[in-house]
């Protein structure tokens, strides 16, 4: 061979804070081209960026044009978004259009962004819970059963076609600078509402980590779901306290009142069908992933929190 | 943070504080283990609860020293007196002790997790939700761990059955073997004359959703309490079917029978 071949690599949900600190980590060794459903980002001359639902035709336009090697799909839109009809065509239908396509072009890479929330938080949930723990979440609320119906869809194709060399990741709450889901909303207001007498223990990993375990994630070609997390632990009374939040106490019992006040409210960042996750902790063990891929953290839950305490105004 | 320190100052002794801080846990870097144990919440606890230990119940303990000081270890008691005072005081007798002190885990019903505050409370000072998952990573982290195999069965039971054991379930014996855990069996006197319970209303608890519904006094008895703890019984990992499981259940359920009764001949008096 006379020069090697930069790899080619496709990252969905380029819009999100995570897989922009993903691209800026590859865009040196890699020739990325990024996607997203919502809006088309400006990434530089070098990285092509389109807005693209993965369920038009013109999709599959890209991996004829760029003859990719691996996918990065990281554009799951998050339960706090759109409808549940149309997330689940995004989400379940849009990937498995994905994944059709990556089979059809000979892909040999693909790491999937799910999420922790699959475990469903229950009272009966053990702590350090596994890769091979069933997925309850489903049962908790029809809004999380897209996120199940991905992994499951993700997990098909990973034995369907181990060519492919799918790797699932599932981490824990993705928190830090730019990231925009429920838990790093909450932290990041001045006040936030916590469910009166419960206060769950929580895992969180920071942005800069995560990309960090998903950079690692690709090179390292091991199909399997793996848990990230780093081994620290909090409850999540305690991280508002950290993080300068006053709280607000909802009345918890009988389990019908929470339901019901937030269901009225409809807070973007204390929605109903989270409820659970701020009642019962989902305590994921992270150590699989660490130990398979040589992943360690690091930055610390103080650094996190300090983070959200001095930030308190909108930037 | 100055009324915490100060109220800390008052309600915590140094020397106790200390003790704690002794004890290595694996804990993470803001005092948190992964089933919410917190070493902060453990030095409140541990201060009221030596009170309740040494004046309210004032417990006799022997033979706490057979309790390894590392390793995985399954601490097997009977079960009395409908609230989990037994757990607290077995848990005390190992934490408090002068050498090799350790902060053992206990296993609680399903319940708990549902109840406010109390539910984080109880993880806070070491009680874990009683599932086989739970107990059995901890095993995996060398913990000490509390079980009562009798569970609901041996603290909801009434006075008049005081001192019988029930049906044990046979799941700590298939973990203790698993995880090459010592077994140390536990003689709990004296729990089951602090809440004498007459009748248990069932239709009530159903209706509360809570495990039994006792009719009893409203008040815990200062009853004296011996714990009697036995040696170390150690069991190979053979893969052995599950009667022969069952007989290594009853081995150790009869070193508790064995346990209480010599708590129960060392009595004077009830309280």
């Amino acid at each position: 061979m006379s020069e090697q071949r930069r790899p080619h690599i496709l990252i969905t949900g380029a819009a999100g804070a995570l897989a922009q600190k993903v691209i800026e980590q590859l865009r040196d060794t890699c020739d990325l081209v990024a996607v997203d459903f919502r809006e088309q980002v400006y990434l530089g001359d070098d990285i092509p960026s389109y807005c693209i639902d993965f369920n038009k035709r013109v999709f599959e336009d890209l991996f004829r044009r760029y003859e990719f090697d691996g996918v990065i799909h990281m554009g799951r839109i998050m339960s706090s978004q759109l409808t549940r009809m149309r997330r689940y065509n995004a989400n379940v239908l849009g990937t498995q259009k994905l994944l059709d396509l990556s089979h059809k072009y000979g892909i040999k890479r693909v790491v999937v962004l799910s999420t922790f929330h699959v475990y469903g938080a229950v009272a009966y949930n053990p702590a350090l819970i596994d890769e091979a723990a069933p997925l309850k979440s489903a049962g908790l609320s029809a809004d999380l059963i897209d996120s199940v119906e991905l992994e499951n869809l993700a997990n098909i194709y990973l034995w369907r076609y181990p060519e492919l060399n799918i790797t699932i990741l599932r981490p824990c709450n993705i928190v830090g600078p730019g990231v925009r889901n429920t838990i790093s909303t909450l932290l990041a207001s001045e006040r936030a509402p916590v469910l009166a007498g419960f206060s769950p223990m929580m895992q969180f990993i920071h942005i800069d980590d995560m990309a960090d375990a998903i950079v690692l994630a690709y090179k390292k070609p091991t199909r399997g779901v793996y848990n990230v997390a780093p081994q620290d632990w909090v409850a999540y009374q305690h991280a508002l306290k950290l993080c300068g939040c006053k709280r607000i106490q909802v009345p918890s019992i009988p389990p019908m009142v929470p339901k019901m006040i937030l269901g009225t409210l409809k807070l973007k960042s204390f929605p109903s069908y989270l409820m659970a996750f701020f009642k019962y902790p989902v305590v994921i063990d992270g150590r699989a992933f660490a130990n398979e891929f040589g992943f360690e953290p690091k930055r610390p839950l103080k650094e996190i929190f300090r983070f959200y305490r001095e930030n308190k105004r909108p930037l | 943070m100055s009324l915490a320190s100060f109220l800390k100052s008052r309600l915590v002794p140094a020397e106790l504080d200390q003790h704690i801080n002794r004890i290595r846990k694996p804990i993470g870097s803001l005092g948190y283990d992964p089933w919410g144990y917190n070493n902060e919440a453990m030095k409140y606890g541990l201060s009221l609860t030596k009170q309740i230990y040494e004046k309210y119940f004032r417990v006799q303990a022997h033979g706490v020293e057979n309790i390894p000081a590392e390793g995985p270890v399954l601490i097997i008691a009977n079960h009395s007196g409908q609230l989990p005072i037994d757990g607290l005081l077995i848990g005390y007798a190992l934490a408090s002790r002068e050498k090799d002190a350790r902060i053992p885990r206990a296993m609680i019903e399903r319940f708990f997790p549902t109840v406010p505050w109390l539910g984080n409370l109880l993880n806070e000072v070491g009680a874990v939700l009683g599932d086989p998952v739970n107990c059995a990573k901890m095993l995996a982290n060398n913990e000490a761990v509390i079980v009562f195999p009798e569970g609901i069965r041996g603290s909801g039971k009434l006075y008049h059955d005081r001192y019988q054991l029930k049906r044990f379930g046979n799941g700590f014996m298939h973990l203790a073997m698993k995880y090459k855990a010592p077994i140390v069996p536990v003689g709990v006197v004296g729990c089951e004359e602090t809440i004498p319970a007459i009748a248990n209303i069932k239709p009530l608890a159903k209706a509360l959703g809570i495990p039994y519904a006792p009719v009893a006094m409203p008040v815990v008895l200062p009853a004296k309490v011996h714990l009697n703890f036995g040696a170390p019984m150690y069991f190979d990992d053979l893969e052995i079917p599950e009667e022969k499981v069952t007989e290594r259940v009853e081995k150790v359920k009869a070193e508790i029978s064995r346990l209480i009764d010599k708590g129960l001949s060392e009595r004077k008096r009830l309280f």
